[in-house]
This record gives C-alpha cells, structure tokens and sequence, in this order.
C-alpha cells in the first residue's frame, strides 16, 4: 500500500471537528513553524520537498512562493484555490469536506512563511455545504487561538476567510479568480504583472491549490526532504487522484506519484478494473483539458516502458503519443463510449465557461461545439474534421489564459487518435441516430466500414 | 436568458437577520474593499428571496455596499448561480458533462422531465419544479448526481429521483444550508 499523507487520519471518527482534529496532532505544524523556524526556513522545506501545484499546471509549489514581492512592502496575500471545476475533479471538495482543518493548518503554516497576514480560501458556490464546514472551522480554529492577533504569542498575525463564487469554471484561473475575489466579472488579467506582484487588491498574492496547501503541514514536520523521497524522480510525493467514468470503484484515491497506471486501474486497492467488465476504450488521465489516450497508450508509452501515473511519464511521447497528470482527474470510458458525442460535450462546456475576453476562445469554442454537434446528430460533412483542426489550432496560444488551450486540446488529441470514428459518424449519419449507437454496436464492430469507403 | 428588462415583480424585504449576515461578510475585507463582499452577499439576498434577483434588488445591494447598480448587473450576469427571472421551487440542477454521461446522466434527465412534464429549462405550471442541464459538479464518481439548492444528491437512480420527487412534494426536503 502507498505511502498516505492527505489521507492518512480520514477514517479517524469525528476528524472533521477540531478537538479530535487536534488530538490527532492536528496544528503541530503552526506549532513547529511559528516557534522554531523564520518564514523563509518554511518555504526553503517547501522548495526542498519538490512539490508541484496540485491545480494542474504542476509548477513547483516552493518556487511560486519565492517570487512573491517582499520589497514593495505592500500587504502580501495567500489564495487558497479551491474553485474546483475540471471536469473528472473532485478531490479538493473531498479534502475539504472530510478534513476541513487539514487545509486551515495548511494555510495558517503556509501564510507564515509568505508573511501574509489576510488570507481566503475561494471556494466555487456549488459547494455552499462545504463553504458552510469551512466556516464553521476557521471558527474553531480562532476560538481555539490558531488565528487571530499573536497567534502563540509569536507575534504573528493571521485573519483567515472563506470566500464563495457563484458558478464559473474560469475563475480557476488564478487572476480570473482574483478578480471575482474582488468582487468582479472572472475575466483572467494579463500577465505580467504576475500576482505575486500584483495580485489581490494589487497586492503581491500567492495562490495556491487546496491539495498543495494541504501537504504543506506534513512536510514542515517531517521536512522536504523526507517529502522528496516519496514519488519518482522529479515527481515527488503524493497525489489525490479523482477517478471516474466506466470503473468499478469511482472515487478519491492518494496514490503514491509512480504508481504504474495498470496497477492504479486494476488492482482492487484502487479502480479495480471496468466497469461490467467492458473493454476499456480511452483515457482522461488529469481532467478534461488534457488529451484523451487511446487504449494501446494507457497502459505502455510509445516506446513500451509502462505508463506510470507521474507528471513526466503520463506526458511521455508529448502530445502525439502522451497527455498530462493535470488536475488528477482520471476519467475511463469504455467501448460503449462515443469519443464524438463525448468530444462535443467538452466543447460545449467551454463554449459555456469561456469568459468572452479574446475573440479566439469566445468565437471558436462556440465554433466547436456547433460543428461536433453537427458530426455527432448525423448532419457532418467531411472536411468538418479538417475544419475543427483548423479552428483548434487557431485558439491554442492566442488567448490570454489557458482556457483557450484547454478547449482546444481535448479536440485535437480526439482526432489525432480516433479520426476513424469522425469519419465514420459523417459518412454513416443512419448508423448513429441514437444517442447511444456505441452501447448497441460498439465502434471496433463497425470500424470495418470506414476502411472500405474512403472518399 | 434575455437581458431585456422583465416584468416580474419582487418584493424586496431585508430583515435585520439578513443585514446582519450581510455586515458580518463585509467584515471580511478590508474597509475599503467593501465590493469584495459582493458574491457572498448575492447569494444571501438571492436565498432571502425565492433565489432570483430582479434588478430591482440588484439596485438594493449595489446601495447596501455603497457601488454603482452596474457593478452588480454585470456580475449577476457572469455568474451561473444567479438567476434574474423566477424559478421552480425546486430546481433539479443535473450534471451534464462528461462522467456523469458515461453513467447515464442523459436518460435520468429524459425520466426526470417527462415524470415531472416539464421541458429542460421549463417551469413546472404549480411551480414547484424545473429541471436545468448544467457543467460539471464536481462529483464526477458520484455520478449521476443532480444539486438541489445547497446540496448535492448522488449515484442516482430512477428509484432515488422517484423518492426525492415525492420528498419534495411532502415538504420534506431542505434547500439551504444555514
């Protein structure tokens, strides 16, 4: 069994209250920072364990925190990013529902080291009942003295709130959602400056993942370099991976990074194979953005090394053979799955989440998703494919966030590995009138038919 | 959903227990930053109010944090959470992306309208109720899973829809969390 960090006090009854929270050895990291180390010997652990943002973008977790401004003398600001809205995400609502002083200590440990003195945790507004437990712990947290003016007679101040939006897949994005903690529009800020110098209310601002704040806890008391020996390579520690899709045990895992993804899928510690048995047909490896697999890369890279779920091997061979770990949002579909109809609803989720800011993403997600809708109601012509091609190459890297990137990804890598299937639903329209023409006849049936007429 | 003015008719009612709630989350930021309450105070006013915001209580809250009313439309606008026309009672809010499709989500929805006899996005005539398709949840191994004002109902089935339709009738099931 892996090595758990996040996960290992969850099944402990009553670790969501703060008595049996602290019981445990909850806050011994607030303890251990504020009492024997300086705010810059907690963030040289966190660089020394090697941790990458938990978020997706997985930039080293230390470096981000050595970049924020400390000369201009301005209030600094930690952002817990808690927007969770990939899709195939779920593990920070998990986090947080279940261990909700998990991520208080984080942030408590964390904002010491940055000198921040006014910190928020933002939350997406679906999780109302998971903003209401945060706030009844940061509660507990100040009634118990963890927060407040002196905290531990230290000298340190820290006032901590949770923060809720209303609904917006964008304000993930961390300047997007500095502006709707702002209490605005979640339209991303161009960059630079980069909120480190100019983030919250124009202030230097870190902002971070729940999952990455907190691991914060563990590694100043058992120190980075300890962190650093779990994982693989420069993929160290653990990771929350959120499993969906055709499986048999959906759900929150924290797997140990250099797990081999074979053994993630089958094995009964984990996903513990298909669901109904079905053959499996594609893999999202880290959340919608990232590029979709097909089955003969999901267990072996190109060069036939094992496929092991860490940042470096699940991007192996690049964007032709390889995706990402992203977010960890691990979505399996099996041979009933239609990678069109299922391409379309990517597309239409960020046509519906694109803030409207550049004309690329505002106009060609809205493109997408009209043409895959065409394809997959049996109405697609065929230089569609060649079309959507074009259209994704156009927004990827013309945007000013990454937003723009991540709608084009998922169609690209669609095509690159299943152009048989788009040809097959524009030149059978009859064959996939109904929603679920791949759960009566599954594609490897029918993938005969596209060899023989070609156009 | 349009933008034009409507004519739907709101009466506004701040209650000292609400006011209350609003001056305890603008206590949050600092003094100057008042506008930064702005999302959380929204969804008070909005739960205090039958879950929409006619522009009419969007003015009273752009007053109450001392901003201008067009502050206030273009974030009600921006945000999916924010409803400007009346709504059902009981809005059933399915998962539409991705994993929840894999598991069935779209046939749960077909079930869902024609028991209740209402079209995606349609009120029920009493109503009671209305069924909306949105973006992911966020309980993708949940899934299918719809949210019903704060909560989150998940791995459902015919059966559980069933039971949280007659639930709802009963008077029996609580929206908000507070």
């Amino acid at each position: 069994m892996g090595k758990k960090i996040l996960l290992d006090k969850i099944n402990i009854p009553g670790i969501k209250t703060y008595e049996v929270y602290r019981q445990n050895g909850g806050y011994a990291s607030v303890e251990k920072a504020l009492k024997q180390m300086t705010p810059d010997e907690v963030t040289e652990e966190v660089k020394t364990s090697g941790i990458r943002g938990r978020g997706g973008a997985g930039f080293p977790v230390g470096m981000k925190w050595s970049f924020i401004d400390k000369k201009s003398g301005n209030p600094r600001h930690l952002v817990c990013n808690a927007d969770e809205s990939e899709p195939g995400t779920f593990k920070d609502r998990y986090l947080m529902e279940y261990i909700p002083h998990l991520l208080i200590e984080g942030m408590i440990t964390s904002s010491y080291a940055l000198g921040a003195n006014l910190s928020y945790i933002y939350i997406r507004g679906e999780y109302m009942w998971v903003y209401k437990i945060l706030e009844r712990a940061i509660a507990e947290a100040k009634a118990a003295g963890w927060l407040g003016k002196n905290i531990l007679g230290s000298g340190y101040d820290l006032d901590l709130y949770v923060h809720v939006g209303a609904g917006a897949y964008i304000c993930g994005e961390e300047t997007a959602l500095i502006e709707s903690l702002e209490g605005k529009r979640g339209n991303p800020r161009i960059k630079p400056p980069f909120p480190a110098v100019k983030g919250l209310w124009q202030n230097p601002t870190v902002v971070n993942n729940v999952e990455s704040i907190a691991a914060v806890p563990w590694i100043v008391l058992n120190t980075g370099e300890e962190y650093a020996k779990i994982g693989i390579g420069r993929s160290t520690g653990t990771k929350l991976i959120s499993a969906s899709g055709h499986i048999k045990n959906p759900g929150v895992y924290e797997i140990e990074l250099g797990l081999s993804v074979e053994e993630f899928m089958n094995s009964d510690e984990y996903l513990g194979g298909m669901y109904d048995d079905r053959p499996l047909k594609a893999l999202v490896p880290g959340g919608s953005s990232v590029p979709i697999l097909p089955a003969h890369l999901i267990y072996k890279t190109a060069a036939g090394e094992d496929r092991l779920m860490s940042y470096e091997s699940l991007s192996d061979g690049g964007f032709a053979t390889g995706s990402m770990l992203g977010s960890g949002g691990f979505i399996v579909y099996n041979d009933t799955a239609c990678i069109v109809r299922n391409t379309w609803n990517f597309s239409r989720f960020y046509h519906h989440e694109s803030c409207g800011q550049c004309t690329p993403c505002r106009e060609g997600t809205g493109w997408l998703e009209q043409i895959l809708h065409r394809i997959e109601n049996g109405h697609g012509r065929e230089e569609d494919i060649e079309l959507l091609w074009s259209i994704q190459s156009k927004i990827e890297g013309n945007t000013i966030c990454p937003l723009g990137d991540a709608a084009s990804w998922p169609v690209a890598a669609a095509i690159r590995h299943f152009r048989e299937e788009f040809e097959y639903h524009v030149r059978f329209p009859e064959k996939i009138k109904n929603r679920e023409h791949f759960v009566n006849e599954p594609f490897e049936k029918v993938r005969h038919l596209v060899a023989k007429q070609t156009v | 959903m349009s933008m034009e003015k409507h004519n739907f008719k709101q009466e506004i009612n701040i209650t000292p227990e609400l006011m209350a709630r609003i001056n305890e989350l603008t206590s949050r930021y600092p003094e100057d930053k008042r506008k930064s309450a702005l999302i959380p105070v929204l969804h008070e006013v909005q739960d205090a109010h039958d879950h929409w915001l006619s522009y009419e209580l969007q003015d009273k809250v752009a007053e109450i944090l001392g901003i201008l009313p067009v502050e206030v439309y273009e974030v009600v606008s921006f945000y999916t959470m924010f409803n400007r026309r009346p709504i059902g009672k009981y809005m059933f809010e399915f998962c539409q992306t991705s994993c929840c499709v894999t598991r069935g989500v779209e046939n749960l929805m077909d079930y869902t309208c024609e028991k209740l006899g209402v079209k995606i996005g349609e009120t029920s005539p009493d109503g009671l109720f209305e069924v909306r398709g949105v973006e992911c949840l966020g309980a993708c191994g949940y899934a299918p899973m719809l949210q019903l004002g704060d909560f989150y109902h998940e791995n459902l089935t015919k059966e559980k829809v069933d039971q949280l339709i007659d639930d709802c009738k009963a008077g029996k099931v609580t929206l908000l969390d507070k």
